[in-house]
């Protein structure tokens, strides 16, 4: 299967932070419409894109949102101070450029520290080369939201850029989406707002939708790197099938079907055993009565910072679990 | 006054009736329907004219104070906390215990006593008790039982140029703007309602928000004020008398950015000052109003107040007036039905 670095490449430049959306659920509506069968937008922004089937009425989910920096205060000199739109770090933010929505682009820098572990947003400023607040005032106002300015980098195994997270579950699903053309099971392809604040997109989503199963694609953490904090999963060695994260125990019926499912078709995969973190399936699977639920992974190197890593073959055969899944004919 | 009864009366957390009463008695004759559903939230409608969305304001009834967990031998009652309070702001408060609103004062190891090392931090919960004048356990135990709740006493002043000292501003100031919207709205269908349990986990809002499943909500506030000279702006959450605070992002929501910048033009329409609430610490009962059921939009207005879950909370009456203008003026926008949301 070949990859499709040219889409990739473009969902994870388009802009489109928790909250602020519109960009880039424009473009997926686009990619997809000719697909599916119904597409609509809920109020909190989720893209909810149906393809009809007579099986189970299954969700998958992948987040569009990205995290971002909220301007709250510009100063005298044009500094733009801020706050964190999901999970932001100091240290990887430090020399960073930044982009808002209008195309300004700024660095991140921070008042001057004696000591670096001390390094906290409040701290620090995006500086977009303005000399005074009415300078600044022209091009960005309090409340608005910038995210790293993207720069997509591949070689034959690997891309780095920021935003895999989660662009690349979206394009898991847009991939397996296009490849399903006469699905089994009754299709909802969720492209879910804010789950970086909160799996809070996908919580109303699952409400309107009321889905017998639950699948999300989200990248996952890794342990490969020199001394890396344990975790059993690496690039290139597989998709990984979710065991637990801190938002959910996936249900032993989703997470064996994905297992079974890799082994008879030779998917290789990795079993993904998380201490921290959360995806949309934690929102789902407590929705109104309770949702089998569970999540194919993407093992990413440097999760929310610029250079995300991933491997093209585990996207690839992350692809292909989620084709193969969904055309299962459920029996639970 | 209604502040002043309003923030005299004793409402914590999973303990709202005296307030609540307040509440109804004043809006009751205004009102189309009123219910209290089985958490203790007051649901009301107030019918104008027909609007196309479905429209609700709210604010939390409930305050922060303590329990008593334990009475100890002397007849000296030890506490625990029930929502966010400061235990460095304990030490010498009086306070009122249950229903007889029994007093006491909170009370520590004299100064004389204490270990140089004791001076330079904080005491803590378990260092502190209260003392209601009992002479034993059994004593006590005539006034008092374990779970009782207990509230700061503290009267409502005025002072300053136009400023108001009183506990549980946050929130009864919401609770009392939102009192005078349903008396003085008139055309807005709206559901009014004030909400349980806000400051133990937005409790009470979650069950609400179901039952009424608004489209459009506004969740009145009093929010945290640190207005010092010595701190850069940008570590300033609100001014006390800078306007209304109109909330960006805190730990429950990223609010909706067409309706924050619909409030902020028409804040500016109205000329009625404003300012952004900075700080993304925090949050309300939007949290679980935008995620209730399928989704719907919620914006925050807030009163600016000075040591916020203090006895001795501090406000401005011209925020006072200037939030409930513009929350006023907010739904008048609504009604003309809101197409872009």
């Amino acid at each position: 299967m070949a990859f499709n670095s040219e889409l990739l490449s473009k969902l994870v430049k388009i802009y489109g932070p928790s909250s602020k959306e519109d960009r880039i659920r424009e473009f997926i509506s686009d990619e997809i419409r000719d697909y599916v069968d119904d597409i609509r937008v809920d109020a909190l922004g989720n893209l909810i894109a149906h393809k009809k089937g007579q099986g189970k009425k299954v969700m998958i989910s992948a987040h569009m949102d990205q995290i971002g920096m909220m301007v709250i205060d510009i100063d005298e000199n044009g500094f733009l101070r801020f706050t964190n739109i999901g999970g932001i770090s100091p240290y990887y933010s430090y020399g960073q450029q930044v982009i808002f929505e209008n195309g300004t682009v700024g660095v991140i820098f921070a008042e001057p520290l004696d000591d670096m572990s001390k390094l906290k947003l409040d701290k620090m400023y995006i500086d977009i080369g303005a000399f005074s607040k009415e300078e600044a005032l022209e091009k960005v106002s309090i409340g608005d939201i910038c995210i790293y300015k993207s720069d997509f980098v591949e070689n034959d195994k690997v891309v780095f850029t920021p935003y895999l997270d989660d662009r690349v579950g979206c394009f898991v699903a847009i991939e397996a989406l296009k490849q399903i053309k006469e699905p089994h099971n009754d299709l909802y392809y969720v492209f879910s707002v804010q789950e970086e604040v909160g799996l809070r997109g996908a919580k109303t989503a699952a409400f309107s939708i009321e889905p017998d199963l639950g699948i999300s694609l989200d990248v996952t953490g890794h342990g490969d790197t020199p001394k890396a904090r344990r975790l059993a999963i690496g690039l290139n060695k597989g998709t990984a099938i979710k065991v637990k994260d801190r938002s959910l125990i996936a249900h032993p019926y989703i997470r064996e079907t994905l297992v079974k499912l890799a082994e008879d078709k030779e998917i290789p995969y990795q079993m993904e055993v998380l201490e921290y973190g959360g995806t949309d399936s934690g929102a789902i699977h407590i929705n109104k009565e309770g949702v089998p639920s569970g999540v194919i992974s993407i093992p990413t190197r440097y999760v929310h910072s610029t250079v995300e890593m991933a491997s093209k073959e585990d996207i690839n055969n992350s692809i292909k679990l989620l084709v193969e899944f969904l055309n299962t004919e459920f029996d639970i | 006054m209604l502040l002043k009864t309003l923030t005299e009366a004793s409402g914590l957390s999973g303990n709202e009736k005296e307030v609540r009463d307040i509440i109804i008695s004043e809006i009751e004759p205004y009102c189309t329907s009123l219910k209290i559903d089985r958490l203790g939230n007051i649901i009301a409608f107030k019918e104008g004219k027909a609007n196309s969305k479905r429209i609700m304001v709210t604010a939390h009834m409930d305050e922060v104070g303590l329990m008593v967990k334990e009475i100890d031998s002397h007849g000296l009652i030890k506490f625990l906390p029930v929502g966010g309070i400061d235990k460095r702001i304990l030490v010498s408060k009086p306070v009122l215990i249950g229903e007889k609103k029994i007093a006491g004062v909170i009370g520590a190891k004299p100064i004389h006593l204490q270990k140089r090392n004791e001076w330079s931090n904080a005491l803590s919960m378990d260092d502190l008790y209260i003392d209601i004048g009992a002479k034993s356990k059994e004593d006590a135990e005539k006034y008092v039982n374990i779970g009782d709740y207990i509230a700061f006493d503290s009267e409502y002043v005025e002072f300053g140029q136009g400023l108001v000292k009183a506990k549980a501003l946050d929130n009864r100031v919401g609770c009392a703007i939102l009192i005078d919207l349903i008396k003085n709205v008139e055309d807005v269908s709206f559901y009014a309602v004030f909400t349980v349990m806000e400051e133990v986990g937005l409790v009470g809002a979650g069950p609400a928000a179901y039952e009424v499943d608004p489209d459009l909500t506004i969740v009145l506030e009093g929010t945290l004020a640190y207005d010092i000279p010595e701190l850069d702006s940008h570590l300033v959450p609100t001014y006390l008398g800078g306007g209304p605070a109109i909330s960006l992002a805190d730990r429950t929501t990223v609010y909706n950015h067409k309706l924050r910048d619909r409030v902020v033009e028409i804040a500016e329409k109205n000329n009625i000052p404003y300012q952004f609430r900075k700080t993304s610490m925090g949050g309300n009962d939007s949290g679980k109003i935008h995620t209730s059921r399928d989704g719907s939009l919620t914006t925050t207005i807030s009163v600016p107040c000075r040591n916020i879950h203090s006895p001795v909370s501090v406000m401005s009456m011209d925020d006072y007036k200037n939030t409930f203008k513009l929350a006023k003026a907010v739904l008048y926008d609504f009604k003309e039905g809101y197409n872009g949301f």
